[in-house]
């Protein structure tokens, strides 16, 4: 599993509260059995009219194709808990999220992808948002290790569980393995639990 | 120890480890699947040579793909064939429990855990569905997952977690008559907002949910992560263990009565410590309905919508002015005066026996208005016999609704049942986010079961009290 420090791209804005995974990837994409194919569907709904021609949406515009930071502002991530929406961003480019908060179930589904997805205060988000919507070709450094998002002249602070930082930059974020090798600390827990009869 | 919550305590007792990078290693007591966020899980243990570590706790079933009028196989759309083909071999493969159409069980996967008796207090439940939280009402603590974790609880029967804060919720008073308790959890997003419990599990009590049924309680629970909380509880106590009692999964005789000794300790001490504690008047909430793309977004059945000019928080305003746009609806209309053209009765949010009977007793002697399409789908093949045995499709039937088979269904859309273009439902599920029932400019009012069914009659939303 490899390492994730530092995160270097152009980034693309996604403004607005409350976007909900459903937004992220509508439920029907959710038929296909793998995940191979969810880097097709990130936003298609709002990026896509119904005969397929292109709606105003950033991932639709040349200047943000290829970016690796996404930028959005509060509870990003909400409702489902589908990975199939982490997935749809990451199979698309994606490789951290800056948000002012994001869905708990959706934070974790990012981390277990060995995806960041880190906050910053309002203020900070907003100017980073500005950023990237006027000089979209300026290149962003998100560093676990310090802690920093820099852009231009911009350097903000972000903040994530220590737990998680850890997982991402020690390369322990993928925890199959973490938890296999207490099998017999489970065994224990399990037998101790009135229930499992 | 006193001073602890149920959450510290079920949340201890499950405790492994500390893992290296400081997560608690929690073990997982009960394991529910579905079809559609499990067979990529699958491949991953293939993929890994790994298999699945305690078989006899995990349990299969399918609910979000299933069509809801004609569940004959093969299925029509191909797509849903090869997802039910997937968790048909999975499950055998891996030696996992499967509820499939042949046992008599199938249903929306927080439906038949309760009612199979396999959601006991003092759990660890996690599935790969947010709506996880429904089964916290049974004293568990249970959450949603997704696929990578559904993987790690298949081959380890554990997840690598980062505690919870615990916010109480206290409604004391009495409700008035005509409120339900679909109306007390839109009422609680709706006053600490859909981001309010980030990093919360939610834990319900007083007066309001003392007298509480079971079925009502999971619903409160059930939209704890619609206001932002991953979990959210109730004590179990005497109306816990009578719900449970005599339920398939459940112990029987002497087994029975120490498992109730047991279940009893779960319950949060006298002089337990909250992060956080909220309270509300039980005699303030009205029958409630969403207008707009968050479950958040709602209002009494009595006030006008809201202007978004009276809201200070810049995003919040840029939601709500996005909310009226995609719903075609204006501050300051009435609740009433919105018309409907779909029904919907259904979800693992109310799609339970006392849900349909509450509905039915709105309907009887009545036929839905003309133009709107209604339709029931009870949530699993158990309450849809328990429904048919007390003739409540009949009732349904009789007033113009259609009477389906068990399923997920329009709650989220992805089997046949989808609203066309921008049609405008009243739904008893838990999400009106945009485009979520099918069509993306489609529009979804939420509601209580009593509500739909009064909103199916009359043609648009209406005080199922003026009724
Ligand atoms: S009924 Fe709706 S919310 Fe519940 S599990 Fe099915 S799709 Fe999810």
């Amino acid at each position: 599993m490899s390492k994730v420090v530092t995160i270097q791209g152009r980034a693309v804005p996604v403004v607005g509260d409350d976007i909900d995974t459903d937004r992220i990837i509508p439920a029907r994409y959710l038929k296909e059995i793998t995940f191979s194919r969810m880097g097709n569907y990130p936003f298609y709904d709002e990026r896509f009219n119904a005969d397929r021609s292109l709606k105003n949406h950033p991932f639709n515009k040349p200047e943000y194709q290829g970016a690796s930071i996404l930028l959005g502002n509060v509870n990003f991530g909400c409702g489902s808990s589908r990975e199939h929406a982490p997935q749809a961003l990451v199979r698309w480019g994606i490789k951290a999220l800056v948000a002012e908060s994001f869905a708990e179930i959706f934070a974790q589904n990012c981390v277990m992808l060995g995806t960041p997805a880190v906050i910053a205060s309002k203020e900070d988000v907003a100017q980073l948002q500005k950023l990237a919507q006027e000089a979209p070709q300026t290149e962003f450094t998100l560093d676990l290790a310090s802690m920093t998002v820099k852009a231009g002249s911009l350097s903000v602070p972000i903040r994530l569980a220590d737990t998680r930082r850890k997982a991402l930059m020690e390369g322990t974020w993928d925890s199959t393995g973490l938890l296999l090798a207490n099998a017999d600390k489970t065994k224990a827990v399990a037998q101790q639990l009135g229930y499992l009869s | 120890m006193a001073k602890r919550t149920l959450y510290n305590k079920v949340w201890d007792a499950h405790t492994v480890t500390t893992l290296p990078t400081g997560q608690t290693q929690l073990f997982i007591g009960l394991h529910l699947i579905h079809e559609v966020t499990s067979p990529q899980a699958f491949d991953m243990l293939r993929e890994r040579g790994l298999k699945v570590a305690y078989p006899q706790r995990t349990f299969a079933t399918m609910d979000h793909i299933v069509p809801t009028r004609n569940q004959k196989r093969p299925f029509t759309d191909s797509e849903a064939e090869q997802m039910m083909q997937a968790i048909e071999l999975n499950t055998k493969e891996f030696g996992v429990n499967f509820f499939d159409f042949a046992s008599g069980r199938q249903g929306v996967v927080h439906i038949i855990g309760p009612e199979l008796g396999l959601t006991q207090p003092g759990q660890t439940i996690a599935c790969g569905d947010s709506h996880t939280s429904t089964h916290g009402a049974f004293g568990t603590l249970a959450f949603g997952i997704g696929t990578s974790q559904v993987r790690d609880v298949l081959a380890t029967q554990c997840l690598a977690m980062d505690p919870m804060k615990v916010r109480r919720i206290e409604i004391n008073g009495q409700l008035k008559s005509g409120v339900t308790p679909k109306d007390v959890a839109l009422y609680i997003i709706n006053r600490l907002g859909v981001k309010g419990g980030l990093g919360y599990a939610y834990e319900y009590a007083g007066e309001v949910f003392d007298r509480m049924s079971m079925e009502g309680r999971m619903t409160v629970c059930n939209m704890s992560i619609e206001g932002g909380a991953r979990a959210g509880y109730v004590n179990p106590d005497q109306t816990t263990f009578d719900y449970l009692k005599g339920r398939e999964y459940v112990p029987q005789g002497q087994a029975w009565e120490s498992a109730v000794a047991r279940w009893k300790a779960w319950a949060s001490d006298a002089d337990a410590e909250y992060d956080d504690v909220v309270r509300f008047d039980a005699s303030k909430i009205e029958p409630m309905v969403t207008w707009g793309v968050t479950p958040g977004q709602s209002v009494s059945v009595l006030q006008p919508l809201p202007a978004p000019s009276t809201i200070a928080d810049a995003g919040e305003r840029q939601s709500l002015e996005l909310a009226y746009q995609h719903m075609k609806l204006k501050p300051g209309q009435k609740p009433d005066e919105i018309a409907i053209n779909v029904a919907f009765i259904g979800s693992c949010t109310n799609g339970r026996i006392e849900d349909l009977r509450a509905a039915a007793s709105v309907v009887k002697g009545r036929h839905v208005a003309k133009g709107v399409e209604a339709f029931v789908v009870p949530g699993s093949m158990k309450v849809r016999e328990q429904a048919m045995k007390e003739g409540l499709d009949k009732v349904f039937q009789e007033a113009g609704f259609e009477w389906r088979l068990a399923g997920c269904s329009m709650c989220l859309a992805m089997n046949p049942d989808q609203l066309k273009g921008d049609q405008i439902s009243a739904s008893s599920s838990n999400r009106n986010f945009i485009g979520r029932q099918g069509s993306p400019t489609g529009r979804t009012l939420l509601m209580s079961p009593a509500m739909v069914a009064a909103a199916a009659i009359a043609g648009h939303v209406v005080d199922v009290r003026t009724f």
